[in-house]
């Protein structure tokens, strides 16, 4: 052993991180959740060029896709270089085939990978086991890790073991529970590292490489001669290899004291009943065995499985006690249609093999059951496990069954008793509920360390987010005890709640989960001798009931009096240093503050001295709150939905918006995935502090905020002013501006006040000005909650009155487009979203006849993220059909659409044709004649097929029974592919090239934020020169990939590049043009991203300096004008008028690499400048080519 | 020709030196005012404002919307290196020591006590000669006293002596009540050299988007009218060294201000306008001016045409004729 280890606080993903970049020397990335954190690591290390064990900084580089990233670790790995990768759930399963031929080669690899469900009725970014079992195949060997500790200690195990085994590894752990739990553990030095990694295996890895030195030749193509007996030539490696990984356990005992088996067994050396698992559910079985047996005198034991593969039949049964009477095997997967899951049918072969060889320790066949537990990150706590353990007591307990879920379809689920709990009394266990942009999750993490790092308690903190990016709310989860933690579950009985969103009463009750004693910490600006009466009445007989002590503390008026803004963490951080008495009051307050100065220090003195401030003046703001004897609060919580809200809405997406999804039945829940639409609108966030107002006098109707507004919440509409009868009293209206609307109509700017997120883009991209005070403008914000009340009856009314006729609509035209009705409304995306405009527009002018093929990424997130949906349907019940399937396939996925539709409309089509004798020749010549190309086309072409409907209504033909069935596809359907600049410059460009030159007639719409922003800001192809991001932590040194000059290529396609914030008519121009072009369209759309570090309130006309600058020309390219003998590329802007400096260090991006590396913001910089003025120069030209029908 | 001069206990060439400007900020630009003659630099301003604004914005820009979504945590990557703070204008200071072998005057603005003085410390500390406190304050509030401005003023440079040993002069502007007794204050105070004057941002409204935006206009060769008149009344009143800022274009400006008595004039705008080379221009115009009439040295004109040497010593009466006229344009309103 070496000296004393060094204890850190850290999370799982940096635990598998600091291991694998040590042992490193090629490390080839992509983002995936919830891997991204160990490539942002290593790819951050490199940039500060933190050495590996042989003192040279690993070669960090990012792919395009995980296939990509798998591909490269082949070649390195072949190359002779020590190689790794961290990926996982698709990313895993895109690594599949070279993950064969890796294996199939002996080659010397660890992958890293969280554990994530793959995608199947849903997309989920949590953990389970799917994706490494969906690896089973390839012959790596499979290494799982249950706590963080283990984490750090398997990667290196792995990483050892592998050398000399030349086995390639996929060490998991399970995404999000480990990934993402911090946890004090003790660090590997790298004395220990050294220690572990044999040289004369690394040199042998090296020797093995392709080198022209001594030339071999890797990747024959075999015959059904040789394949089937070279294939076997590889098993007396898989034989040797679980005794190799053995004895790196046994030396890395040797040098940590850390002791580790492929399977370890805890329990007594006589139980009957085991459970057999893998990952982190070991460690809560682990503590439930010793409850059990510890306190309730029960004989239970379990085996945790650490080398799943190769799977040693030998060592397993030999870990099995004696006396085991019944298994039940846990799989965190679900492989439908098969008689068990993977590891339970692994057990039962296992004991068979055992048993027939006589090499078990007992003589008779267990009875085995298998069960599911876990998916997708479910709960999976002591409580359950006790109900594994009660069922195994059963003479025939229940085989195939799950456990954690309520399965009424199929009653596969085993009961448990949801008060059973194992938590010992003396663990601190905190739940702190905040809001994201507090920064409650912050603090937490900064008090973890405090605790974990400064005294000698153990520490856990697992952070739970909701699935919103704009007023998302967060609860943190902290234990703290003298022993070490294995509660690898949710608190769900807390001894101290913290509430620092005042709000969170009116939604749930926040003392549930509170045990007798405990206490509750309130952020109220309600004054302290209020606060007892401001309470609502079930959490008033909480208080009394369980005895709670009330500490309360105006957190907001001490942040504000600080410059802190919303940001109330470091003032709830000390107050929770105070009250709880973790660590003597002086002495947490300097801990706290030395943790502001590492948090902080780099943000600059002004930003410490404001934290440290904040805690000086928190202790006289804290203050005990005086309790009642009795309820006298008559407060009750207002429904999750109103009573008139559809079924579906109320018995499902009201119980997860209640937090109560987990209670769901099976029964109640879509079997194939497939969601009603218009489901934001009963959510009702009320997120905004404020929201705009509008001024009637001074608004000049141009509806440009109704097109900017990124939620959709601020709309117009121009109406008979009979519609006034009825009308709240303060609901606005003035007469309608503009030609073509008939005489005396008004026109109303409505906002949804209790769905606005109070980003305030509307009130910035506002031309009118108050002449007497240019402050004011035609929108102006103002606190919602004071008209809170008055704005929902306005905009209820509003609701109430007809849309505009669409086909009387000049939609061509800004404000006129802006009076359709947008089908997507509301969504969860970022407060200012830049991508969310684009989207609503496409759903105003296309919506009720589009089909969307979305790839995942942000759009499918703030579009499809349970609970539920901004996209929307119209009073006719038509709205966008929208699908995700995966990230990279979006542009085939599209095409498919297409292609359905196509042939679906040819065969309506030929059966019109076929039956016109029965339509009669005018009604089929117009369905086949019709000219659908603008609103009023489409609606004729509607009546016409409602007039066939009528006709062939009672027709025995069955050529009319199946044109009834084909008839829609008759209305010229609008093919939308969605995505973002991930999906369209890197992982799916491939597919999107093949589409756009396929020639059909699909519309593409890229996103483009120019990186990956919905994992958290990686660099993209997309990414500018200059610009820090993630995986380009030093500043992306090559300019962006022009993603149009590229596609403009092929001459037949229409591509416009668009920034609707610098030039609203251009994008409605290119809208309407891509879907108009009957062939494939590419508009790519600037939108400003959070991951730009901008003030999202000014995003759009900070489009405007990136149009300015030149980083963003307008243009369209229309190939229809080719065929009129004209230049089909037409300029939409004019050359740069602002250096791109100006654009970009108004970006935090760009901005932060002059403090970080100066000399190199300067250098790409001046290459950036380059960049823009080459493409421009470039443009230019192409767009002044001569028609050459002038010429003629 | 002698054209050396002394500032604040500097021993300098001549009086022209260039004053803060991008030109200052630059490394290679510093090594080349000195190549054409430049006797000290006065590098840009640090403003402590801009600092902690900066501290802010980023501060809040790198923490939006993170650690609110699963997926995204953070937006950005772990920043190690480097931070917002006086730490880049530090360094350029180190690098330009480095670079030039003659003097070189930090400059600073700060906004709170303890930035002017941790500042000017970290500003020595890094290798300044001197420093000059650039007090760019604006008493907007209607309810504050020219007492308490003066005092302000007073209260900045003496908590900053007291930090530091180097040589400290005070740039000031002109807008003050009773700016001779201002600046003998300063004077008494300690002060090894007052600077006239600063020049602030001048606010401009942009009528098309009804904004009120700031712009900064580059001085002329009329701006240094007020400049010379307040030299000529200052010089021989006070112990502390003059420095003539604003409006220094040619070398007749320069030998306006010494005569008025200058020390040193700080040349900004016009080397912003010509280049660097113009310098060396204005020295070679400046020497053969000086050879042409005559005069040996600058030492023996400085100050000879200041209000001192027009009135009358003892009495302080103006003498009559010609001179009186001068001594009016230096003393106030005929």
């Amino acid at each position: 052993m070496s000296s004393a280890p060094n204890v850190v606080t850290i999370e799982g993903n940096e635990a598998a991180a600091r291991v694998a970049y040590k042992v490193s020397e090629v490390i080839a990335i992509y983002p995936i959740t919830p891997s991204s954190g160990m490539g942002e690591m290593a790819d951050a290390w490199a940039a500060d060029d933190l050495p590996n064990i042989w003192g040279t900084v690993p070669l960090v580089v990012e792919m395009q896709s995980e296939g990509g990233a798998a591909g490269a670790v082949h070649g390195s790995l072949q190359t002779g270089a020590l190689t790794t990768t961290f990926t996982a759930s698709q990313g895993l399963l895109l690594m599949l085939p070279n993950m064969f031929k890796i294996a199939g080669e002996l080659t010397s690899a660890v992958f890293h990978v969280s554990a994530r469900s793959v995608s199947a009725q849903a997309l989920s970014i949590f953990g389970d086991h799917s994706d490494v079992m969906a690896a089973r195949s390839t012959g790596w060997g499979l290494l799982a890790s249950a706590s963080i500790q283990e984490i750090h200690d398997m990667a290196l195990i792995a990483s050892a073991a592998t050398l000399e085994a030349r086995i390639p590894f996929i060490h998991f752990f399970d995404g999000f529970r480990s990934s993402h739990e911090v946890m004090k553990i003790e660090e590997i030095s790298e004395e220990i590292i050294r220690g572990m990694i044999d040289s004369e295996f690394v040199r042998a890895h090296k020797d093995r490489a392709l080198s022209p030195e001594h030339p071999v030749l890797r990747g024959t193509a075999q015959n059904p001669d040789v394949f089937f007996q070279a294939r076997e030539t590889v098993n007396p490696y898989y034989a040797a290899c679980p005794g190799i990984v053995q004895k790196a356990m046994d030396r890395f005992a040797e040098l940590t004291g850390r002791s580790y088996h492929l399977f370890d067994y805890v329990g007594p050396a006589d139980a009957e009943r085991v459970i057999v698992l893998m990952a982190s559910g070991a460690e809560t079985v682990e503590e439930t065995v010793n409850y059990l047996n510890g306190t309730m005198d029960e004989n239970v034991g379990v085996l945790k499985v650490r080398c799943y593969r190769p799977f040693s039949m030998e060592h397993f049964v030999k870990a099995l006690p004696a006396t085991v009477k019944k298994i039940a095997v846990l799989d965190r997967t679900k492989e439908p249609g098969s008689l068990g899951e993977p590891l339970y049918q692994d057990v039962v072969t296992a004991v068979v093999q055992g048993l027939s060889t006589g090499t078990t320790p007992f003589t008779e066949m267990p009875v085995i059951t298998g069960g599911r537990y876990g998916l997708s990150s479910k709960e999976f706590t002591p409580a359950m496990v006790k109900g594994i353990y009660d069922e195994l007591k059963k003479d025939t307990p229940k085989n195939n069954f799950t456990v954690g879920i309520h399965d009424d379809l199929s009653g596969s689920n085993l009961e448990w008793d949801p008060a059973f709990s194992t938590e010992p009394d003396e663990v601190f266990r905190g739940l702190f509920y905040g809001l994201g942009a507090d920064g409650t999750v912050g603090a937490n993490k900064n008090s973890i360390k405090i605790i974990g790092e400064e005294t000698e308690n153990f520490a856990q903190g697992y952070f739970v987010y909701d699935s919103k990016k704009a007023g998302s709310t967060t609860v943190s989860h902290l234990r703290f005890g003298k022993n070490p933690i294995h509660s690898t579950y949710l608190i769900d009985k807390a001894n101290f709640i913290a509430i620092h969103q005042e709000q969170f009463f009116e939604k749930f009750e926040p003392l549930a989960k509170a045990v007798p004693g405990a206490t509750l910490l309130i952020n109220s600006t309600t004054p302290t001798d209020q606060i007892w009466d401001s309470l609502p009445r079930t959490t008033q007989e909480q208080i009394i009931e369980k005895g709670i002590a009330v500490w309360a503390i105006d957190g907001y008026k001490v942040a504000r009096e600080n410059n802190m803004g919303a940001r109330v963490n470091t003032i709830m951080q000390t107050c929770f240093f105070a009250i709880s008495g973790i660590l003597p009051r002086e002495e947490a307050i300097q801990k706290i503050k030395d943790t502001i100065k590492k948090t902080y220090g780099m943000k600059g003195e002004a930003v410490v001295k404001q934290n440290y401030a904040a805690v000086d003046d928190t202790l006289e703001n804290l203050h005990q709150v005086e309790i009642g004897d009795t309820v006298t609060s008559t407060r009750e919580r207002k429904p999750i939905v109103p009573d008139h809200a559809p079924e579906f809405v109320k018995n499902v997406t009201a119980e997860i918006i209640a937090g109560r999804g987990d209670d769901l039945p099976t029964s109640l829940l879509p079997a194939d995935g497939t969601y009603p639409l218009s489901t934001t609108k009963w959510e009702k966030r009320n997120i905004a502090q404020e929201v705009p107002v509008w001024d009637t006098e001074l608004c000049i109707q141009c509806n440009k905020c109704v097109m900017l507004c990124p939620h959709a919440t601020i709309r117009a509409k121009v109406f008979d002013p009979k519609y006034l009868e009825g009308a709240p009293e303060s609901f606005k209206s003035t007469e309608v501006k503009g030609r073509g609307f008939p005489e005396g109509w008004l026109y109303t700017l409505q906002n949804a006040a209790e769905d606005c997120t109070g980003c305030g883009v509307c009130v910035d991209i506002c031309p009118a000005k108050n002449k007497a005070e240019p402050k004011f403008k035609a929108v102006n914000m103002e606190p919602q909650q004071p008209i809170r009340e008055a704005e929902i009856a306005n905009w209820n009314h509003f609701l109430d009155i007809p849309d505009y006729d669409r086909t009387a609509l000049k939609t061509h035209l800004v404000k006129e487009s802006q009076l359709l009705e947008p089908l997507f409304e509301f969504s969860g995306a970022c407060a200012g979203c830049g991508e969310t405009p684009y989207v609503k527009l496409l759903t105003q002018l296309f919506g009720d006849r589009s089909i969307i093929a979305n790839a995942t990424g942000c759009s499918s997130i703030w579009g499809g993220n349970l609970p539920t949906t901004p996209y929307a349907m119209n009073r006719e019940g038509r709205g966008p059909a929208w699908s995700n399937s995966l990230f990279e396939d979006n542009a085939e996925f599209g095409f498919g659409m297409r292609l359905a539709t196509d042939k679906q409309n040819e065969y309506a089509r030929e059966l019109v044709s076929d039956l016109a004798g029965e339509l009669g020749q005018e009604l089929a010549d117009g369905l086949l004649n019709a000219n659908q190309s603008d609103e009023a086309g489409i609606n004729d072409q509607r009546q016409r097929i409602a007039k066939l409907r009528e006709v062939l209504g009672g027709s025995s033909d069955p050529k009319a029974g199946e044109l009834l069935v084909v008839a829609d596809y008759l209305v010229q359907r609008s093919i939308w592919i969605v995505g973002g600049d991930g999906w369209a410059y890197d992982i799916g460009y491939g597919g999107l090239d093949h589409v756009l030159a396929s020639g059909r007639n699909v519309n593409v719409l890229v996103l483009d934020t120019e990186v990956y922003s919905n994992t958290g800001g990686q660099a993209s192809k997309s990414t500018p020169r200059g610009a820090v991001a993630k995986f380009a932590a030093a500043g992306k040194p090559l300019p962006k990939k022009d993603l149009g000059m590229i596609t403009m290529t092929y001459g037949n396609i229409y591509v416009a590049q668009v920034a609707m914030g610098a030039n609203d008519s251009q994008c409605l121009k290119a809208f309407l043009e891509a879907d108009a072009y009957p062939g494939p369209s590419l508009i790519i759309a600037y939108s400003h991203c959070i991951a730009h570090g901008v003030d999202m309130t000014t995003g759009m006309t900070h489009q405007n300096d990136a149009v300015n600058s030149g980083h963003w020309p307008l243009y369209r390219f229309d190939p229809n004008l080719t065929e009129q003998g004209r230049n089909p590329l037409q300029l939409d802007s004019k050359a740069p008028s602002i250096p791109f400096e100006e654009y970009a260090y108004k970006e935090t991006r760009f901005k932060m690499l002059t403090k970080s590396k100066p000399e190199r913001a300067k250098m790409l910089l001046e290459q950036a400048q380059d960049d823009v003025n080459r493409k421009w120069a470039q443009y230019e030209k192409l767009a002044a080519e001569t028609d050459t029908k002038e010429e003629d | 020709m002698d054209l050396k001069t002394s500032y604040m206990g500097l021993d300098l060439s001549s009086p022209l030196v260039p004053g803060a400007s991008p030109l200052t900020g630059d490394v290679d630009s510093c090594k080349q005012l000195e190549d054409v003659g430049a006797a000290a630099l006065v590098l840009p301003s640090l403003f402590q404002e801009q600092i902690m604004h900066e501290s802010e914005e980023y501060s809040r820009r790198m923490t939006e919307g993170t650690e609110s979504f699963s997926e995204a945590l953070t937006y950005f990557p772990n920043f190690d290196e480097g931070f917002i703070g006086p730490e880049s204008y530090l360094e350029h200071i180190r690098k330009v020591k480095e670079a030039v072998d003659i003097p070189v005057i930090a400059s600073l603005n700060g906004i709170t006590t303890g930035g002017w003085v941790d500042y000017s410390c970290l500003m020595i500390e890094a290798g300044a000669d001197a420093l000059e406190l650039n007090i760019y304050f604006l008493p907007t509030d209607t309810n504050m006293t020219s007492g308490a401005v003066e005092k302000l003023y007073s209260s900045i440079l003496l908590e900053t002596k007291l930090a530091i040993k180097a040589p400290i002069a005070v740039k000031i502007s002109p807008y003050f009540s009773a700016l001779a007794n201002m600046v003998k204050q300063l004077d008494d105070d300690g002060a090894d050299g007052v600077v006239l004057f600063n020049r602030f941002y001048q606010p401009d409204i942009d009528l098309e988007n009804l904004e009120v935006v700031p712009n900064l206009v580059m001085s002329t060769p009329f701006a240094n009218r007020t400049s010379l008149r307040w030299i000529a009344v200052l010089f021989g009143h006070i112990d502390a060294s003059l420095a003539a800022s604003q409006g220094i274009h040619t070398h007749e400006d320069v030998l306006k201000m010494v005569m008025a008595g200058a020390d040193i004039t700080q040349v900004t705008a016009c080397l912003l306008k010509n280049g660097i080379p113009w310098l060396g221009t204005m020295l070679a115009d400046l020497t053969k001016w000086m050879e042409e009439k005559e005069y040996e040295s600058i030492e023996q004109m400085k100050g000879s045409l200041s209000q001192k040497s027009v009135a009358d010593p003892g009495t302080g009466q103006l003498h009559e004729g010609p001179p009186l006229l001068v001594a009016r344009l230096f003393s106030g309103p005929a």
